[in-house]
């Protein structure tokens, strides 16, 4: 039970730490400075919220671990992020559109985390809710901007679906870890959100004038730590000092 | 170094009163609604002293404050001779503007911040959708009173507050932000 507490705690911190990092990579590049700074809080967010999911896990690991150890001090395959948020950034409809799905998930996962009976998993659920509603509503905003915005913009948003849609099945796939505690009510039933979830997209896609593509393949992997290249590249970087230097603090 | 024994919670209280935001300098950590709970144990560290917690919660769970915060409520515990410190970080219930002192609203806008408007009558699950589904609040400028305001962007200099600018004055000012 333990274990799958534990790997449960970690791919929830994995998620908003990689999406977290991912959206960084904008700070100081953003198309204009309102919305370079409106990312970078978002990248905040995330990490805030990543930092107190690993702070859990190393309280129930107890071995010694932090919440550094494991942020820094993990190989690739240990990470069980979602494939999604490791993808690159691409341009500003793919930033955002990833951003989109993610935190439509995230609003319906904490939504039902915060009854977890698992009492820091829903004390983080509650405080994170906030936040991504704030995520959710700019992220739809944009989403609908682009899409129903000029030719070039639709066609990019359009171009940014394409790419991405097939990395949205994982989310609602559960692994072993997941499946396990969700009867004990402390994971999330995923099949629990999914309708939300496609609703919510729908709603938003009908607003801007684009449409999913009709097939799907699934990416998986991801949360049973395989994962495709771009997360090596993101973790060379992220992880680059603590491994150089080992404990070195600012 | 004084050892101050017999001191109460409400002293201590005060003694954090004095202790401003670090991005926010004109309010402090209590009106500002993170002070919890203040606590003292018997400290066996020193003879008849006391040891004292302090319970405090973050704004946003990505504010950078935090730490400072921590440490500074630490240096003046210090100071009042105290030496068994322990500061608890609290994340549920979630911190609200609502917790947020009158006093400390008003200090804000003295600063030039719009201060946060107070909800407490929703229910949470109302103001959850009042978020997500853009139900714009009329904000009054800080500088001029001017309720002609505009929304720039939901996300400010800080995580705590947004952008708005007054179409009365043009002044572009903060605003904190309902949570």
């Amino acid at each position: 039970m333990s274990a799958q507490l534990l790997n449960y705690t970690l791919h929830l911190a994995d998620n908003s730490l990689i999406m977290g990092h991912r959206l960084s990579e904008w700070t100081g590049h953003g198309p204009i400075l309102e919305q370079d700074i409106a990312i970078s809080n978002i990248a905040l967010d995330l990490i805030g919220q990543s930092r107190n999911f690993y702070q859990y896990a190393a309280q129930i690991k107890g071995d010694g671990a932090t919440e550094d150890s494991l942020a820094y001090f993990r190989d690739a395959h240990e990470f069980k992020n979602i494939l999604l948020v490791e993808l690159p950034n691409g341009d500003w409809a793919k930033t955002i559109l990833k951003l989109f799905f993610f935190s439509t998930y995230q609003y319906y996962l904490y939504q039902k985390l915060i009854a977890s009976y698992d009492k820091q998993l829903s004390a983080i659920a509650e405080k994170s809710l906030k936040e991504v509603t704030y995520h959710v509503r700019w992220s739809s905003e944009w989403v609908i901007r682009l899409g129903d915005g000029t030719e070039k913009s639709n066609k990019r948003i359009q171009n940014a679906l394409e790419e991405l849609w097939d990395y949205t099945g994982e989310i609602f796939v559960p692994t072993d870890y997941e499946t396990d505690i969700a009867q004990d009510k402390i994971s999330v039933d995923l099949s629990t959100i999914k309708n939300d979830w496609e609703n919510k997209v729908t709603e938003i896609f009908d607003e801007a004038t684009i449409l999913p593509p009709k097939q799907k393949s699934e990416n998986n992997g991801g949360k049973e730590g395989k994962h495709t290249d771009h997360l090596e590249e993101i973790l060379k970087e992220m992880q680059y000092l603590q491994r150089t230097y080992p404990g070195c603090e600012w | 170094m004084i050892l101050e024994t017999n001191i109460s919670t409400q002293q201590i209280w005060k003694t954090l009163d004095q202790i401003t935001d670090p991005e926010i300098p004109v309010i402090s950590i209590v009106d500002l609604g993170i002070v919890r709970d203040v606590k003292l144990f018997p400290s066996p560290l020193v003879e008849k002293g006391q040891g004292v917690e302090v319970i405090i919660t973050p704004t946003y769970s990505g504010c950078p404050a935090m730490d400072v915060i921590s440490m500074n409520i630490r240096m003046e515990l210090l100071q009042r001779g105290f030496s068994n410190i322990k500061i608890t970080q609290q994340l549920s219930p979630a911190w609200t503007t609502d917790w947020m002192t009158e006093k400390g609203k008003a200090q804000l806008k003295t600063y030039g911040i719009a201060p946060p408007q107070t909800l407490s009558e929703k229910s949470q699950s109302n103001r959850i959708d009042k978020m997500l589904f853009n139900d714009e609040v009329i904000v009054e400028c800080p500088q001029c009173h001017s309720k002609n305001t505009k929304l720039i962007s939901q996300f400010g200099s800080t995580a705590c507050k947004a952008l708005y600018q007054c179409q009365a004055c043009k002044e572009p000012f903060d605003y904190f932000k309902c949570h």
